[in-house]
């Protein structure tokens, strides 16, 4: 099962904030991001590429999925 | 999908080398020195402009804030980000709103205000800047332990307009009562006669400066207090890059324009008394952060229908009441007679808001 963090309806930091918190919790491996708006989208592929993850961004009705991953 | 270069690393540094020119300009062009663009003085002047406080002194109807606003509504439906949403804590933003400004007031400026001090060459603007990251400081420690206003909610469409359309008001206000020379009201609306309130560039002007400035600065996200909020608590320089751009492109145009005058006394609206220059900026970096803006990201928010943003702002414009109503607000003379206590209690409320609202 995937590892979901959802950040929908939060501003920044928090959607930051829950991914490293995530990142540093499960080192590698994959998560999925749900956020809702442009800034929190560009603010997690930040903080997630920063940190040496990959990652892919799907475009949703109600914002935006991100799926990062680190082998 | 789309690119946004704005909010690369050459957006974010454009973004603040074009409000550091833009500000040194708009002080050339008439707007109090030191203080080209300064979000807290400017909505404590529109306080004043609607009477809500009688400081004679600082009374105007800032067009760079109402800019600032449709600027970013603009950028934002252009761009498709406009989205009407609220409910996350809005009494608490307010109480936020107005603390933030009762500091800035302490220390006569926000952290824009700050930074174009620093590059007139205020020395006093490095005391504050201590104390705005200091206040940041603390507002990050409560965020590691799990602080969080909770969730906004999608909302009607015209919800987000409310705070665009108030702007508009005021602006449209502005054109039925015009400034008369020499007097200090136009029917309903006050205009300095002296004073900081008293110095503006022209009208359209600062309005175009405002807009042009609303649809970078949405697009681009920059926040002068996310700024060092994010290099303590990701360690990440992407929007310190655009405030530290604001500083040398303000300081550059001022050597040029001759607006650089370094030392701590006498400085241009500002006093230099270190301890409430320090203490008034913390409170004002707790209540920024902890309500998760500075107060020009926090317009550019209500522009692209953030309405718990556009509740904080109202609480600013509040903040700016109570600080001239109850004589908290410093002048170059030294702190308000009430001030040392307002920013005591301010502080209390805010760690009061930092220990109690938090998700385990």
């Amino acid at each position: 099962m995937s590892i979901i963090v959802d950040a929908g309806g939060l501003s920044c930091p928090q959607p930051v904030l829950m991914t490293l918190n995530k990142i540093k919790e499960i080192k590698k491996g994959k998560i999925i991001i749900k956020v809702d708006s442009n800034t929190s989208k560009e603010n997690v592929s930040r903080a997630a590429q920063s940190q040496g993850w990959d990652i892919d961004i799907q475009e949703q009705e109600t914002g935006y999925q991100l799926t990062i991953k680190k082998e | 999908m789309k690119k946004n270069y704005f909010s690369t690393r050459w957006g974010i540094i454009g973004t603040g080398c074009l409000i550091g020119v833009f500000a040194a300009l708009l002080q050339k062009m008439g707007n109090p020195a030191n203080m080209g663009i300064c979000v807290a003085c400017f909505e404590r002047d529109i306080a004043g402009a609607i009477g809500i406080h009688r400081a004679s002194v600082v009374q105007y109807m800032r067009p760079e804030i109402v800019g600032f606003v449709i600027g970013s509504l603009i950028a934002a439906c252009i761009f498709k980000e406009f989205r009407s949403r609220t409910g996350s804590s809005p009494i608490v933003r307010f109480v936020l709103g107005v603390f933030a400004m009762i500091g800035a007031l302490i220390f006569l400026g926000c952290p824009w205000r700050a930074l174009l001090r620093l590059a007139g060459g205020d020395g006093n603007a490095v005391v504050g800047l201590s104390g705005l990251v200091f206040g940041i400081w603390v507002a990050t420690l409560f965020l590691k332990k799990g602080y969080n206003l909770g969730r906004a909610q999608e909302t009607h469409s015209a919800a987000g307009w409310i705070m665009p359309l108030i702007m508009l008001g005021f602006l449209v206000l502005m054109f039925i009562f015009p400034q008369i020379q020499g007097q200090g009201k136009s029917v309903i609306l006050f205009y300095s006669i002296k004073g900081p309130g008293a110095m503006h560039a022209p009208l359209i002007i600062s309005l175009i400066i405002g807009i042009v400035i609303g649809i970078i600065a949405q697009q681009s996200r920059f926040c002068t207090m996310g700024a060092f909020r994010d290099l303590i608590l990701f360690k990440q320089m992407h929007l310190l890059s655009g405030i530290i751009a604001l500083a040398v492109s303000a300081f550059i145009v001022n050597l040029i324009l001759d607006q650089f005058h370094p030392g701590f006394a006498n400085q241009p609206v500002a006093h230099n008394l270190y301890l409430w220059n320090f203490s008034g900026m913390a409170l004002s970096g707790l209540a920024f952060a902890l309500a998760g803006g500075c107060p020009g990201r926090q317009l550019f928010l209500t522009g692209e229908g953030d309405g718990d943003a556009a509740v904080f702002v109202l609480g600013m414009i509040a903040g700016a009441a109570f600080s001239h109503n109850f004589g908290l607000a410093s002048s170059p003379k030294g702190i308000g007679h009430y001030g040392a206590a307002a920013v005591i209690i301010g502080i209390i409320v805010c760690l009061a808001i930092g220990f109690t609202m938090r998700k385990k």
